[in-house]
């Protein structure tokens, strides 16, 4: 039997979600995927799963599930209030649970997406080589689709843990009401003079309509030069694009989107997206500029960690 | 067309590479002959390449190469083209039922231009449109060439839901929309076909650089090509 889990109750906005949808994005298809990265990488890591495996993201609050057979599974990310049949239990490290147990996932009390890895991953339809729900789309996850109360999940093959395995508390990172993005500026930094020194001096509070398609950022407008075009011809975006309307309240995009017809002043470090992930509305942001050596050396960097995680979980 | 390519970066793993400043032919032409000796020939880390009106999108794995390397490996791929040979643009006919309940903007478009609705209908079918773009949404094909006299403002305030199959008019642009979605383009006409079939390979049969011709059917013949396409 590969039913695992059945959805009691959905939570807000919980889906299923692999690290993306790559090589459509020239016929509209956005890359969708988990936006904090490294946490879902993480929870695959300590079940014991490929990196790319499905997970449940959850946001804010998550479900409550009835489990259907025995599994390993962990929680990571946002921290969030979580109960095996009314036990509390810790989030970064395989939980093992059986048929009967009662696994509820209540409202964070930081960050705001949390993570659940299940053993051999959530097994649903490959579309374009992704699991990965693409809402807007109404494709993959399951049914195109947010989860409902009453759908089963299933998982695909994989081996129950030997040990329990847990990820050490100075690897795992914490989410702060304040955040520091570091930005590469461009593509379009050079209509931006004074937009760019208004961006790297003024803090900015995380909107509460941000949603997967992005994060919306309040504070001090965002001035194009006066010669700057209204809008640019629409091109191909790269998620952690910070857009620039006509409003000046800069909008950080995520990975639901492919291309857009609004000037970008700078763009998210890869590294830096997980934590606008996390960012909850009320959240205060400031930016900092580094140059492409810094961005990429934070990239090997990111993941020479979770190498070291996944080298280190192979020998608990 | 710029005489050389501008590089931009577009974060850590994006580099845009733009041929020109403005929607041409001649720049689009290029866009569609790069993204097609990429295909075989891209160098070394690039994940994915994204054609637009007048650029493209190359992503790339900064543990593999980096912006200074994909300028060289680019630039030589550019002086190579001559050499690469690229398919002709494939032309795809859509079937579109202009007007009525399929099409409720096209006396809006008729009025703008003082024309009559059937006229809007005949001249959006009696030309073929070059595809200088899909996305938006799944397969939403940007198509230029629309003739002057249907030029058309979007909508002032756009609908929450576009039904899947839409063709509509923006300024000096016609697209399809594929998927239902939320769109401001001045309505004039639905295809009955299926242009999005995510489980299908490929699940978009179109490229940027292919062309597409309207071709006008009556109500009935829209509801039985539907009846066809949802079995």
């Amino acid at each position: 039997m590969t039913e695992v889990l059945l959805v009691l109750t959905p939570g807000p906005l919980t889906t299923v979600q692999d690290l993306g949808r790559y090589g459509y994005q020239h016929l509209g298809m956005p890359a969708s995927g988990a936006l904090d990265t490294f946490a879902m990488r993480a929870a695959n890591l300590i079940v014991g799963n490929p990196e790319k495996s499905a997970v449940l993201e959850m946001t804010v609050v998550g479900p409550h599930l009835a489990v259907m057979k025995r599994a390993d599974i962990a929680l990571t990310g946002a921290d969030m209030i979580v109960k095996l049949n009314s036990k509390p239990v810790a989030p970064w490290k395989s939980i093992q649970v059986g048929p009967g147990d009662l696994l509820s996932i209540q409202t964070v009390t930081s960050g705001c997406r949390g993570y659940l890895a299940v053993t051999g991953g959530i097994q649903v339809p490959e579309v374009m080589g992704s699991r990965s729900t693409y809402i807007d789309g109404g494709v993959g996850g399951l049914k195109g689709r947010p989860l409902l109360k009453g759908d089963i999940l299933e998982s695909g093959p994989g081996t129950l843990l030997k040990s329990p395995r847990r990820i050490p508390s100075a690897w795992i990172p914490h989410h702060d009401d304040r955040v520091t993005l570091h930005v590469l500026p461009g593509p379009q930094d050079a209509f931006f003079h004074q937009g760019l020194a208004t961006l790297f001096t003024s803090e900015y509070i995380v909107s509460p309509t941000s949603d997967r398609m992005g994060c919306r950022l309040q504070g001090p407008t965002v001035k194009p030069n006066s010669d700057a075009p209204a809008s640019i011809i629409s091109e191909p975006i790269m998620p952690g694009s910070i857009q620039v309307p006509a409003d000046g309240q800069p909008i950080i995009l995520f990975a639901e989107q492919t291309v857009g017809g609004y000037a970008k002043i700078a763009t998210v470090l890869s590294t830096d997206i997980p934590k606008i992930a996390q960012a909850v509305p009320g959240t205060r942001v400031r930016f900092r500029k580094v140059d492409l050596d810094e961005a990429h050396a934070a990239y090997r960097e990111q993941e020479g960690k979770l190498a070291q995680i996944a080298d280190m979980l192979s020998q608990q | 067309m710029y005489a050389t390519a501008k590089f931009r970066i577009a974060g850590d793993c994006g580099l845009l590479v733009e041929y020109g400043g403005s929607i041409a032919h001649e720049v689009n032409q290029k866009v569609r002959s790069m993204t097609l000796a990429l295909k075989g020939n891209a160098p070394g880390g690039v994940r994915e390449v994204v054609p637009s009106y007048c650029s493209i999108l190359v992503v790339y794995d900064p543990v593999k190469t980096n912006p200074h390397a994909l300028k060289k490996g680019l630039t030589t791929l550019e002086q190579q083209l001559p050499e690469i040979e690229i398919p002709p643009p494939r032309v795809f006919e859509i079937p579109v039922c202009y007007g009525g309940e399929y099409g409720p903007d096209i006396d809006v478009v008729a009025r703008t231009n003082q024309l009559t609705p059937e006229q809007v209908a005949q001249t959006h079918a009696s030309v073929e449109y070059l595809i200088h773009m899909v996305g938006f949404s799944p397969g939403f094909p940007f198509l230029g060439g629309l003739p002057e006299i249907l030029h058309t403002p979007r909508l002032a305030t756009p609908r929450t839901s576009v039904p899947r199959g839409s063709v509509g008019i923006a300024n000096d642009q016609t697209g399809i929309y594929p998927v239902s979605s939320p769109g401001g383009w001045q309505l004039i006409g639905r295809t009955p076909l299926r242009l999005f079939i995510p489980e299908q390979a490929p699940p978009i049969r179109y490229r940027s650089g292919d062309r597409i011709r309207f071709k006008p059917i009556s109500a009935s013949a829209y509801e039985k090509l539907r009846q066809e396409e949802a079995t």
